[in-house]
């Protein structure tokens, strides 16, 4: 088991490097951009990889390198959105289901349950359809925090249970700690590194969802998505017309950033166990 | 007697879920900014028909109809759950007037089953194969290079897979394929044949992304699991490797992934979908991509609600056995 998680950190390593190149493509390279990527035939159209358009630009006239920037950029910030609030939304409830019980924890259980068992693409495909074809950004969010919460919350809400019977809470409870002070300071440690893993794992969900609606067209059509440039390669016939770097650059920014995120969060989750296996 | 209390709860909580599902459905019309029927007629004469305002009344109230929005919103919600649960009944389709949704849905489900089914069994077997052998040797190269490969794959949404799969085996290297056509008559070997042939890069593409993530797992626990007591029993017993593999451990490491099925159930699906449309595969997504595309709302309904209570179901009755299969869960 030991021999396990000693190269856990060069998973991490390995995953905080591809999520650095990311991130400095996604979030500082837009603000060099020359002008708005997304606006039509601000450059010529249809040209191969040059000198001065780094990978080609596209049918309807835009520089593919700059384009990726902001679809990259949007993207990431889309994620980190959706984790940040379901992890929010989900460790606050995962403790209070835990750490309370009753009847709270028996409705907050029952919905997390629910939650899960439904299918997120089939319910955005609906709305987008439902209002005018297209669902803006926000609302994606929104839609994804709503069916992401459930995942930290039960997880959050098991090791409260166990929590609750061990010996340290115990005492921490008969010298008169605060229930408050006691989820803080005793039950957070235990949780944190799991959440931390599980709000990567959240980023790569909620980019990996919208980007699923914008293939298809459904996402917004207003803003770069790593999906929406997808869809506007498929849609222009980049393939038939052999426009391999178009359509590859978002791929293949994909796939960096998903592993890039999946190595750091399965890293991170070795690591958390490891050290609660230690102590 | 513990074991039916313990199914009938199951079962409570069940329908509880199909109840709450069917709940989300039904007020997902209504939550919306833009008035469903009203965007609807907006794109139906966007379409450039001219229709004279009787016209336009009789469409509203059908559309009224089919949405469910006439009454009040209880009378509405008792109707919308009796349509759905009880008569299974969408009504005809808008866009292949007048073909009934179900039959359209009957049509499709086998191919999205059968595609699942078989993609997952295959990425059971041979992850299961593989996790087991790299999982023994944790240290040796080839687990490693193994292990490496499986996690730069499974990370991977199953559409961006898909989508590489066909340029390089439809586009650049032209073997398979683009989209699906199948030909033979019915029962011959041709249909088959074809039928294999035009689903081997659709489900190519859920093997892949479902094994990485086989191998991972199966690897770890085979790790963790030959370190146990009674793999050490059986090794000091003077057991052959491959029996302690197939009759100690790969029991053992089966179980948990019963709940990883369970949990991954919705994710398959959501990108078995999007690889459907992506392939032209004429299963349920390929469907939902119908409906949405001609605004044929009864399709939409019917699909959508279909596969929100198929996994639903599936995610269930995983649940409801896992406890069943292993024998170290006691239920008191």
């Amino acid at each position: 088991m030991r021999s396990f998680f000693t190269h856990a950190p060069f998973r991490l390593y390995l995953g905080l490097l591809l999520l650095a190149v990311c991130i400095v493509v996604g979030g500082i390279l837009p603000w060099l951009a020359p002008g708005d990527p997304l606006v039509w035939y601000s450059a010529p159209r249809n040209q191969n990889p040059s000198a001065a358009y780094w990978l080609g630009t596209t049918s309807l006239g835009q520089d593919v390198f700059w384009l990726l920037t902001y679809a990259l950029r949007n993207s990431i910030i889309l994620g980190l959105i959706v984790a940040g609030l379901s992890t929010v939304i989900g460790v606050f409830l995962g403790l209070a289901a835990g750490y309370a019980g009753g009847w709270l924890d028996r409705v907050l259980s029952f919905f997390m349950d629910a939650l899960l068992c439904i299918p997120t693409l089939p319910i955005l495909i609906l709305m987008a359809a439902l209002f005018g074809g297209q669902l803006a950004l926000p609302i994606v969010g929104l839609l994804l925090v709503v069916f992401n919460w459930p995942y930290p919350a039960r997880q959050v809400r098991a090791v409260a249970l166990t929590m609750r019977e061990r010996e340290f809470i115990n005492v921490a409870w008969f010298s008169g700690e605060s229930s408050t002070r006691i989820l803080v300071r005793h039950i957070f440690p235990y949780i944190a590194g799991w959440s931390a893993a599980n709000f990567i794992n959240t980023v790569l969900v909620g980019i990996s969802t919208e980007s699923a609606l914008a293939v298809i067209g459904l996402s917004s059509a207003q803003q770069a998505t790593l999906g929406t440039m997808i869809y506007w390669a498929i849609n222009y016939q980049a393939l038939l017309g052999g426009k391999y770097v178009w359509i590859g650059s978002p791929v293949i920014a994909i796939v960096l950033l998903f592993i890039g995120l999946f190595l750091v969060s399965s890293g991170l989750s070795m690591k958390s166990a490891a050290r609660r296996m230690s102590v | 007697m513990h074991l039916l209390r313990y199914i009938a709860g199951r079962l409570v909580v069940y329908a509880l879920v199909i109840v709450f599902a069917l709940t989300v459905l039904f007020f997902v019309p209504r939550l919306g900014p833009t008035d469903p029927v009203e965007a609807m007629l907006a794109k139906v004469a966007s379409q450039g028909a001219y229709m004279d305002p009787a016209q336009v009344d009789k469409l509203r109230q059908s559309l009224i109809d089919t949405f469910g929005l006439g009454g009040s919103l209880w009378e509405q919600y008792g109707a919308f759950v009796n349509r759905i649960i009880f008569s299974a009944d969408f009504g005809p389709s808008l866009s292949m007037y007048p073909t009934p949704v179900m039959e359209l849905i009957w049509n499709a489900l086998p191919w999205t089953f059968g595609l699942l089914l078989s993609s997952t069994l295959i990425a059971w077997v041979l992850g299961n194969f593989v996790g087991l052998l790299s999982g023994w040797r944790p240290n040796s190269n080839s687990s490693r290079v193994m292990e490496g490969i499986a996690i730069c794959l499974y990370p991977i949404p199953y559409y961006i897979l898909a989508l590489v799969l066909s340029i390089l085996f439809s586009y650049v290297w032209k073997i398979f394929p683009l989209t699906t056509t199948i030909r033979g008559a019915p029962w011959s070997w041709e249909l088959v044949s074809s039928i294999v042939w035009n689903s081997f890069l659709p489900a190519m593409s859920i093997v892949i992304v479902v094994f990485g993530w086989w191998v991972i797992s199966v690897k770890a626990q085979t790790t963790a699991l030959k370190e146990e007591e009674f793999a050490r029993y059986a090794r000091l017993k003077g057991l052959s490797d491959g029996r302690i593999l197939t009759r100690y451990i790969l029991p053992n490491a089966l179980l948990p992934q019963i709940t990883f099925l369970a949990l991954q159930i919705g994710l398959m699906f959501n990108g078995s979908l999007i690889t459907e449309i992506l392939f032209d595969y004429p299963g349920l997504g390929l469907l939902i991509y119908t409906a949405v595309l001609q605004g044929d709302f009864n399709l939409l309904m019917g699909t959508i609600s279909l596969s929100v209570i198929a996994v639903a179901t599936a995610t269930m009755i995983i649940d409801l056995i896992y406890p069943l299969l292993d024998p170290r869960i006691r239920h008191r």
